[in-house]
């Protein structure tokens, strides 16, 4: 055989076909049927918010990298997940330079600025929400359906209204329902949740908790406006479903543990349950993902996993000082 | 029966069908061929030459031995003429002395060659004694001396032997070959090493991907008392010592500690046959199982080597290529060394040859952590992979040490599974053996 070439290379010398790519298709997948729910309630308005939202944050990467001349990464379709999570967060009236200013706020700021994927440690169409819910408060809750003003379930429940069985319907469903483009239909998130569990690109443990620490505190405590328990509303509606699945579970903002992963649930659980039931705000979702998203470090931190034969060989020293 | 794991670890592809169906084969290499001998082949202290240039040597007489314990003599693999003396490069990549010898093709027997023992008449120590004198070293990789091993501090009572059949590395198929093509000799050097051991059983240990020798060894172990055939989950990296003692008996090795604190001591299945050649008939250590496989290679299947012939004079003697090669590795894809040179001479710790095609091996560019923890999910050892690569990248050897960097077994699942194609197992590797290094030199 002739010399020729070859590579030479540290082991292993095979890896698996997992790729950033594939996860990123894999949640845009996962995003799917809520959209199609969202653009189905809401129309063409709605379209037209989750395209401009994609393609100014695709952009805006674009951009960013090009000018600090970057390796572009936009390929790796992080920034249309991203998009289309802002846009899914946004009302179907708001203004079309809403997402764009949300776009620059989630790539520029929050992701690139602080070294691109996987190093922001904020929730990037998270914290573009918070950013234009507290400066855009008006146009930020202003919920129409069919171009008619009116109000979401938890306003409702805020202001002390029970819900009734056709309630139920409309928030498993999304039919007829006030809300965030993306957040309406309960069924169509919890698809997307199912396959993203099924494919393993997401654990359990971060939705599940969550949902579940809802729950239970939602039977337990009561709203300020005194009405009874409705636990199992409060899970579906609002955005809870969709922070839950595809927000809390963001890879960079959330604990890599998977104690810590539960931990994330049961924090995000009760910092919800507690703005909602008593802060100013009818939903807490946004608060309490992107304040738990500062709590990951310390969460990693303290909730590493056993190594193998190391607290076995702690105690077995302990007992040979003695 | 129920079967065997350990926790996380990880499913690469097996490609194990192009060899395990065929039985073993013996590759003798031809008069004239230049046979090289490295004087570093395992674990432990390097051997000196004890012949010298233009001495006939015989087939099986020891060239080179060290005074040291921890060390293990080479023997002529051929009957031939000392050549010289020079430099060479090994399989694992290290650069050393080694003794060349020129093939006579006669075969000529040294003498020993020609007794047979009964063992049972043997004291442990005289076991033992035949065992170092054989050149026996671990062959599932680590080529630790065996009578070494064998000889665990008085106060650390083995009350088990793991054969370890699991072979989790993908393409690998020697051991699965030598289960059923010597299950007798395996057989006997449990004997030998249960001999060593009275108080202790044999767990054969195998994956189930291997049916065929769990059947074949169940069968033939049935009389046995003291042995237990053993099946395994597949998965990787079931043979890595610390899971397979993990996954048998539920022990786990104490940080920094070795198997026989806990009363476990693990021989792989090529080092029984070299155990049962050593003591029933002094036959040294002159030979190995090396599957050779891969998309390149012509003829794969399973073949006995002589030590100390070349990687390219083997290729040939089984026909070569039959296309080019975009990767040569030495051992398994996960963590077998990859080679720059095909003149390079079959070790004891060669266990594969494997010639991948660019198909087969893809090449990657590291991209950002994502932080998807599919590291951690899947680290049999319980770390976390990305921490530590970051402690790497940043030069924080303090933080590596305090999140148990050199707990590492090496197993490389880290890496596999990453879709960022990070290299976390290389990074963590040289940052280890350069503390090992460091430690060595009583630092």
């Amino acid at each position: 055989m002739e010399e020729k070439l070859i590579t030479v290379t540290s082991t292993p010398h095979i890896r698996s076909k997992d790729t950033i790519e594939k996860i990123m298709l894999d949640v845009i997948i996962a995003l799917m049927p809520a959209c199609i729910a969202g653009a189905y309630f809401f129309g063409i308005k709605a379209i037209s918010i989750l395209l401009l939202s994609v393609a100014s944050c695709v952009g805006f990467e674009l951009l960013f990298q090009k000018a600090v001349k970057k390796p572009q990464t936009v390929t790796d379709l992080s920034a249309v997940v991203t998009g289309l999570l802002l846009a899914m967060n946004l009302p179907v009236s708001s203004p079309l330079w809403m997402p764009i200013v949300g776009a620059f706020v989630a790539i520029i700021l929050v992701k690139q600025l602080f070294g691109g994927l996987g190093q922001n440690f904020i929730n990037p169409a998270l914290l573009a929400r918070a950013f234009l819910l507290t400066s855009y408060l008006p146009e930020m809750t202003e919920w129409t359906v069919d171009g008619v003003a009116t109000v979401t379930p938890l306003e409702n429940l805020k202001n002390g209204v029970l819900p009734v069985t056709q309630d139920y319907i409309n928030a498993l469903l999304g039919t007829n329902l006030g809300g965030c483009i993306g957040e309406v239909s309960a069924v169509a998130l919890l698809l997307g949740g199912i396959y993203l569990i099924l494919k393993r690109v997401i654990s359990w443990r971060i939705p599940v908790m969550y949902l579940l620490t809802v729950f239970l505190l939602s039977f337990v405590l009561r709203r300020g406006s005194g009405i009874a328990p409705v636990p199992f509303y409060e899970l579906i509606t609002g955005g809870l479903l969709l922070g839950a699945i595809f927000m809390a579970t963001d890879y960079s903002t959330s604990p890599i543990t998977p104690n810590g992963k539960i931990i994330m649930g049961i924090g995000c659980g009760i910092l919800t349950v507690l703005i909602r039931f008593y802060g100013g705000y009818p939903e807490g979702v946004s608060f309490a993902i992107l304040l738990m998203n500062l709590a990951v470090p310390l969460i990693d931190r303290f909730c590493k996993p056993r190594v193998y034969g190391v607290s076995k060989k702690k105690k077995q020293a302990l007992r040979g000082g003695e | 029966m129920r079967k065997l794991t350990f926790k996380n670890g990880i499913h690469p592809e097996e490609s194990k069908v192009s060899t395990s169906a065929l039985p073993l084969e013996t590759i003798l290499p031809k008069a004239g061929l230049e046979m090289v001998y490295p004087l570093v082949q395992n674990t432990g202290a390097p051997c000196k030459p004890i012949v010298q240039i233009g001495d006939e040597v015989c087939l099986g007489q020891k060239i080179a031995d060290s005074e040291a314990f921890v060390s293990s003599p080479v023997h002529s693999s051929v009957s031939g003429i000392v050549k010289g003396m020079r430099k060479a490069l090994t399989p694992t990549g290290v650069i050393a002395d080694a003794i060349v010898i020129e093939n006579d093709g006669k075969n000529i027997k040294w003498d020993t060659l020609k007794s047979y023992n009964d063992y049972t008449l043997l004291s442990k120590e005289e076991i033992i004694k035949k065992i170092r004198e054989a050149g026996v070293v671990g062959l599932g990789g680590a080529g630790f001396p065996t009578h070494v091993k064998l000889s665990p501090p008085p106060d650390k009572k083995i009350d088990t032997v793991i054969i370890n059949a699991s072979e989790c590395e993908p393409y690998l198929t020697s051991d699965h070959r030598a289960l059923l093509d010597e299950t007798e000799r395996v057989l006997e050097g449990i004997r030998v090493v249960l001999r060593i051991f009275p108080d202790a059983k044999a767990l054969i240990a195998i994956e189930d991907n291997k049916p065929d020798a769990i059947e074949k060894l169940t069968h033939a172990t049935k009389n046995e008392n003291s042995m237990e055939v053993k099946s395994l989950v597949t998965k990787y990296p079931q043979g890595s010592e610390k899971q397979l003692i993990y996954s048998c008996l539920k022990r786990e090795v104490p940080s920094g500690g070795l198997p026989a604190d806990i009363g476990a001591l693990v021989v792989n299945v090529d080092t029984l046959i070299a155990i049962e050649r050593a003591v029933l008939r002094d036959r040294p250590l002159i030979r190995k199982i090396v599957t050779l496989d891969g998309g390149a290679v012509k003829n794969p299947g399973n073949y006995r080597v002589r030590i100390g012939m070349s990687y390219r004079d083997f290729l040939e003697a089984v026909g070569g290529l039959k296309s080019e090669p975009a990767k040569m590795i030495s051992g398994g894809p996960m963590m077998g060394v990859s080679m720059f040179s095909l003149d390079v001479p079959v070790i004891k710790v060669s266990s594969a040859f494997l010639c991948l095609t660019a198909d087969e091996v893809k090449t990657y560019t590291e991209r950002n952590c994502i932080r998807c923890g599919k590291c951690v999910s899947h680290c049999p050892m319980g770390l976390l992979p990305y921490t530590l690569n970051q402690n790497v990248v940043h030069g924080e050897m303090d933080e590596f040490l305090k999140n148990n960097g050199m707990d590492c077994v090496e197993c490389g699942s880290c890496s596999y599974v990453c879709p960022s194609k990070r290299h976390i197992a290389q990074s963590i590797r040289s940052t280890r053996r350069h503390r090992l290094e460091q430690m060595r030199r009583g630092k």
